[in-house]
């Protein structure tokens, strides 16, 4: 517990030594990135340990806050989440000394990362809900400096206030939700709060989910997720859609916790949030062609794979499955892991991308992987594991919720389809998806001149893109061992009783093993074709030529397949969900100068949905005007009417 | 004999989904003919081991009915008239068919919740009717033509008769006999009208019907 | 031991099923057609060449035609054949089955993109939605197997099949899974009515011209890859409609092998028969082919 305390000291001394020394960039970035490495470093131990199946702690401190105590506490779940969070920030940290390099303004930049870090890591230790409120709400903002970084740029404002807006809404619900339980405890202490009767259970389990689910980024709340993602700095970028969108996932399971056992309809509705979020994710993704857009989408898809799982855990749960349930959560948890590994390591690799290329619009890129082999081989891994491909991690985590999906099918439940089909339709999506944008950014021939000069990144940057990019392949290869290793998260998450855990953990695991064997007889099958051709062509002619163009003797860089066009079959089926705008003009006249074609695919939920009633509340709004004169009198009328009233109805 | 009434619902759900996803008007009008037939024979095979003369007249005349002469009547509106062969939906082929998969779910769903008198075997019945009657609906609500409106006439009809069918033993013969002749003169009403429709006003879309309302 | 049996036979007879479309093909066409074993013979022709590749490509493009056949290898280890199980069977494997196609198919795709060819290009974003459609329908028709056979492994699925199952009152279910399947089955292989293996027109293809600028041992790779997924998805579907169970494993590899070759009689019979489809109408089909897998997995009850 000290240790912890420690860890979090140390961030925020290293963030608030950049602050002060921000003058100096270097030494800035080195008191910034060294306070998040080392506090990380300390803090990873306690939570190892007590995920290790360590005694979980808590830790009372005499501060007092108005309306409740410092109260940190250390549990499995707490661990699993401070692993995570810990980890993706330390390695971001590293990579954020090379990418910050030359943009000056570095100071408040580690101020705002470490706050953010430190914070984070403060929301998922809290054991009160006053210090959490607190520790997410220092959350949002230090997100919000992070976002708002590049403030010249008027997309980038927009894209903060969208996002302060947002996180204020779900904080408002938030605080409902905290005030629902500690009426009934009488306490804001996580210990004291308990189950609630029915009706007010299922008031709390909506609130719960509106007001973390703004975090999580669930369809409709995500709007302010593709704005802010790709506005701020890409190491920051990794650390938001990696972890601290998981913290929405978080909150909900510990709400869950205090709420009790689930009813059915909790699960279902988790399974359409899922279905609906993970569908339309992958979809807003795939018709982007700004990179870390495109990614930020894709945190939606993958929060939605997350959120299907728990459905299928709460179902199985609700139904007296335990296997079910255990396949869910797990898959769940491990999908938490797994996406921070490689949603990290692919906005990192985005990050390598704009920086080198200067520019994250995918029609002016291209060859990249010959000019950056390891940004290009890390991001590939990447690009295979977010897919649910084996036997990368991504795979791991979808396999188990699908196999607690076929299992509640076959004992013959409505809402193992419904998961299976959603997950496989997001499956086939985010390989188209993920097929584009590796293959346009990286493959071919560069799309623009500064794609063609672009040069690989740092070691600084490169590093923490291939340690996750191998820890990427090692959960792939020991699934087992991973959710072995989660195992006591998941045993508080589940709710089962150990007699009906460890039993359907074993069953779980089992599967899990011989997937590592399939895995290796793939390995084993590609390391023999791989010494056959290269015994064949050994003493043969091998050539080199230019692509067999059909025909066509000169194709240049600019007829390659574009990114709107790979997508556009798929755009085109879906297009009723997309809001799609095409502005083009043809060639005219005998003899045309120029023709041009551009899309966009704004979000539809913002256009449609939000666009619409936000303008109509300002209509509303200023109906009202004329309450304001701008006169103080009549301000202060206004004030003593509406103490007067209190008083009469109050005494009244 | 469970497998040939299984095999036959079965049939009757695919010809559902085919009218949803065929673009072709012949193609609607074929397979609403062979849901006909199906239908026909439906009854005869689930009750197969007691066979009443009633049961086989009331097969015989719907068969006659739905797999031949409505069909016929609606290919023939289709030359007279030279009406186009494109269905020309509002909602798109693979909408209707996701729709029409809706549908089924929804039918199931409500059909394990509406107690039904009967064999096991019989269990698919209730839902499949309430299926065939949403197609019905949405074919008349989604469709340009007047053609296809009448065709879901044709459609609801028939989810009506296999609705009826699950209380087969209940229901009097008159009463099916009386929907029918319901239908045929709608039908036959439906195409003298549409022959002259087409005659005044060289087309048949049924949304620009509204422009005579005066 | 015989799970390896039928690995084996697999990756030894796997070519033979494509030489047999074609003859049926020639033989509708009214022409003698190529021998038998002519794709055995392009094999070790392709086999014998050196190799071309493109200045524009990078070790994706090499990587491609490896992958993809190797992942294709390591799904056949979890397919029974009729009688003859599985090398490996567990719970899900059939998740991994999925997962493993869906790796080829992505190194398939980053190896066309990678030539930087508008053809390949296209035939890769083709591909990827061919396969947005197919996935839920294979899924959700092997969903319905499980909830017929209260299994959750291949080898499971497959199990307690027999001619009888078929015309017992849960078979319609069963067949109406093997249709969806059969879709499945032509557009992954990209068969008639979705692709055509013999155009010659790079824009109206979409595997063959994803493999385009391949040569030699690399193609080779690629079609002795297209000759095992065309077997694994084939017995997928022969496992269904003719479950033959004999007592010996020798006499069940030879059933086995009986109604792979008859699938691609019958592949041979479509493609003389039926046109291809127009592009527009593709998802039309696979989408009624994800409709038939959920109808089948509804009607579905538990085998006794």
């Amino acid at each position: 517990m000290a240790l912890l305390l420690l860890a979090l000291l140390l961030i925020l001394l290293g963030g608030t030594l950049a602050l002060l020394l921000g003058r100096d960039e270097k030494l800035a970035s080195w008191a910034g990135a060294g306070g998040a490495v080392l506090g990380a470093l300390v803090g990873l131990v306690p939570a190892l340990e007590t995920l290790a199946g360590g005694p979980g702690t808590t830790l009372r401190l005499p501060w007092s806050l108005p309306l409740g105590g410092f109260v940190i506490g250390l549990d499995p779940l707490s661990a699993f989440f401070l692993v995570v969070i810990l980890g993706l920030c330390a390695l971001a940290a590293v990579y954020g000394t090379g990418y910050l390099r030359g943009h000056g303004r570095a100071g408040s930049a580690w101020f705002f990362f470490d706050a953010l870090m430190a914070s984070m890591a403060l929301a998922v230790v809290a054991r009160d809900a006053v210090l959490f409120l607190i520790a997410w709400e220092l959350m949002t903002l230090s997100s919000y400096f992070l976002v708002v970084r590049d403030d010249e740029d008027e997309s980038a404002r927009q894209a903060g206030w969208t996002y302060l807006i947002a996180a204020h809404l779900g904080t408002a619900a938030l605080l409902l939700f905290f005030g629902l339980l500690s009426r009934q405890a009488g306490s804001t202490s996580f210990d004291a709060f308990g189950p609630l009767d029915a009706r007010l259970s299922g008031l709390a389990f909506l609130l719960s989910l509106a007001g973390f689910g703004v975090k999580a980024g669930f369809i409709p709340l995500h709007v302010w997720l593709p704005e802010a993602h790709p506005a701020a700095p890409s190491h920051v970028s990794a650390v938001m859609s990696g972890v601290m969108i998981k913290t929405g996932i978080y909150g909900l399971l510990r709400a869950w916790i205090f709420l009790g056992p689930p009813p059915a309809w909790w699960g279902w509705t988790l399974l359409g949030v899922g279905a609906v979020s993970g569908i339309l994710g992958v979809l807003f993704a795939l018709a982007q062609h700004d990179l870390k857009r495109l990614l930020a989408y894709h945190s939606v898809e993958n929060i939605g794979i997350i959120a299907l799982g728990l459905g299928v855990g709460l179902l199985g749960s609700a139904h007296g499955l335990p296997l079910v349930a255990l396949l869910g959560f797990g898959g769940a948890l491990l999908h938490v892991l797994n996406h921070a590994l490689f949603k990290g390591l692919l906005f990192l690799g985005a990050g390598a991308v704009l920086n080198a290329a200067g520019t994250r619009d995918m029609e002016h890129l291209g060859g990249l992987l010959k000019r950056m082999p390891w940004t290009g081989a890390c991001f590939l891994i990447a690009s295979a594991a977010i897919c649910g491909l084996p036997p990368l991690n991504g795979f791991v985590s979808e396999f188990l919720i699908f196999l607690g999906a076929f299992l509640a099918a076959s004992h013959g439940a409505p809402w193992g389809p419904v998961a299976i089909g959603a997950l496989a339709l997001i499956g086939g999506l985010a390989l188209a998806c993920f097929t584009k944008a590796f293959g346009v950014v990286f493959l071919g021939e560069p799309r623009g001149e500064r794609a063609a000069k672009a040069q690989e990144a740092p070691w600084s940057m490169r590093a923490p893109m291939v340690v996750l990019a191998g820890l990427c392949v090692l959960v792939g290869l020991g699934g087992a061992l991973a959710l072995d290793w989660v195992s006591p998260a998941l045993s508080q998450v589940s709710g089962l009783r150990l007699e009906d855990f460890l039993p359907a953990l074993e069953e779980a695991l089992g599967p899990l093993q011989l997937i590592t064997i399939s895995a290796c007889f793939f390995f084993l099958a590609l390391a023999g074709l791989i010494a056959l051709r290269s015994s064949l062509l050994a003493g043969r002619e091998r050539g080199e030529s230019g692509t067999w163009d059909c025909g066509y003797a000169a194709p240049s860089a600019r007829m390659q397949y574009t990114a709107s066009s790979f997508a556009q079959p798929l755009t085109e089926l879906f297009a009723p969900f997309l809001c799609a705008r095409e502005r083009s003009a043809g060639p005219e006249g005998l003899f045309p100068e120029r023709a041009t074609f551009a899309t966009e695919t704004p979000d539809a939920f913002r256009e449609r949905l939000y666009r619409p009633a936000f303008e109509g509340a300002l209509k509303a709004a200023w109906k009202l005007r004329w309450l304001q004169h701008g006169r103080i009198q009549l301000y202060v009328l206004y004030i003593a009417l509406t103490l007067m009233a209190l008083l009469l109805w109050r005494l009244g | 004999m469970s497998f040939w009434v299984d095999a036959l619902i079965v049939l009757v759900v695919l010809t559902n989904l085919r009218v949803l996803g065929a673009s072709r008007l012949s193609a609607c009008i074929r397979a609403v003919a062979v849901q006909g037939a199906l239908l026909g024979l439906l009854p005869v095979l689930a009750h197969l081991d007691a066979l009443t003369g009633r049961l086989l007249l009331q097969a015989a005349a719907s068969t006659l009915l739905k797999a031949v002469v409505f069909p016929w009547l609606l290919a023939r509106a289709v030359r007279e008239a030279s009406i186009q062969l494109e269905v020309e939906p509002f909602v798109g082929y693979t909408a209707s068919l996701t729709a029409g998969l809706l549908f089924w779910g929804g039918a199931f769903w409500l059909g394990q919740r509406l107690p039904v008198p009967g064999a096991e075997e019989l269990r698919l019945l209730v839902p499949t009717a309430l299926f065939t009657i949403f197609v019905g609906l949405f074919l008349i609500v989604a469709r340009r033509k007047a053609l296809t409106q009448v065709l879901g006439y044709l459609v609801l009809e028939n989810g009506i008769y296999t609705f009826g069918m699950a209380f087969a033993e209940k229901q009097p013969l008159l009463v099916e006999l009386g929907i029918l002749l319901d239908v045929f003169m709608g039908v036959f009403v439906m195409g003298i009208t549409l022959y002259h429709i087409s005659r005044e006003f060289d087309h048949l879309d049924a949304d620009r019907l509204s422009e005579l309302r005066d | 031991m015989s799970g390896l049996f039928h690995l084996l036979l697999a990756l030894l007879c796997a070519p033979l099923l494509l030489g047999v479309v074609n003859r049926t093909k020639a033989l509708f066409a009214g022409r003698a057609g190529a021998p038998l074993l002519q794709p055995y013979f392009d094999l070790l022709k392709l086999l014998q060449k050196g190799a071309v590749y493109s200045r524009t490509t990078s070790w994706v493009f090499r990587a491609g035609p490896l992958v993809s056949l190797a992942s294709t290898a390591a799904a056949l280890t979890l397919l029974p054949l009729g009688g003859l199980p599985a090398l490996l069977a567990f719970p899900g494997d059939l998740v991994l089955f999925a997962g493993l196609l869906g790796l080829g198919r992505f190194f398939t795709m980053a190896a066309a993109l990678d030539t930087g060819s508008a053809f390949e290009g296209m035939g890769a974003s083709r591909e990827a939605w061919y396969s947005v459609l197919a996935e839920p329908a294979l899924l959700l028709a092997l969903a319905a197997m499980a909830k017929r056979s209260g299994q959750l492994s291949l080898s499971g699925l497959y199990a307690g099949l027999s001619l009888e199952t078929l015309l017992a009152p849960g078979g319609p279910a069963l067949l109406l899974a093997a249709a969806a399947l059969a879709l499945v089955f032509l557009a992954e292989n990209s068969r008639i009515p979705f692709d055509d293996p013999n155009t010659h027109l790079e824009l109206t293809m979409v595997h063959e011209v994803m493999a385009l600028d391949h040569g030699g041992p690399d193609l080779a790779f690629i079609q002795y890859g297209a000759a095992l997924k065309f077997w694994a998805l084939g017995t997928l579907l022969t496992g269904i409609l003719l479950p033959l169970r004999e007592a010996s494993p020798s006499l069940d590899a030879l059933a086995g092998l009986c109604g792979l070759l008859l699938l691609a009689v019958a592949v041979g019979v479509v493609e003389s028969v039926i046109a291809r489809l127009r592009l527009t109408k593709v998802s039309d089909l696979l989408a009624s082919a994800t409709a038939l897998a959920v109808l089948a997995l509804m009607l579905a009850r538990r085998a006794p």
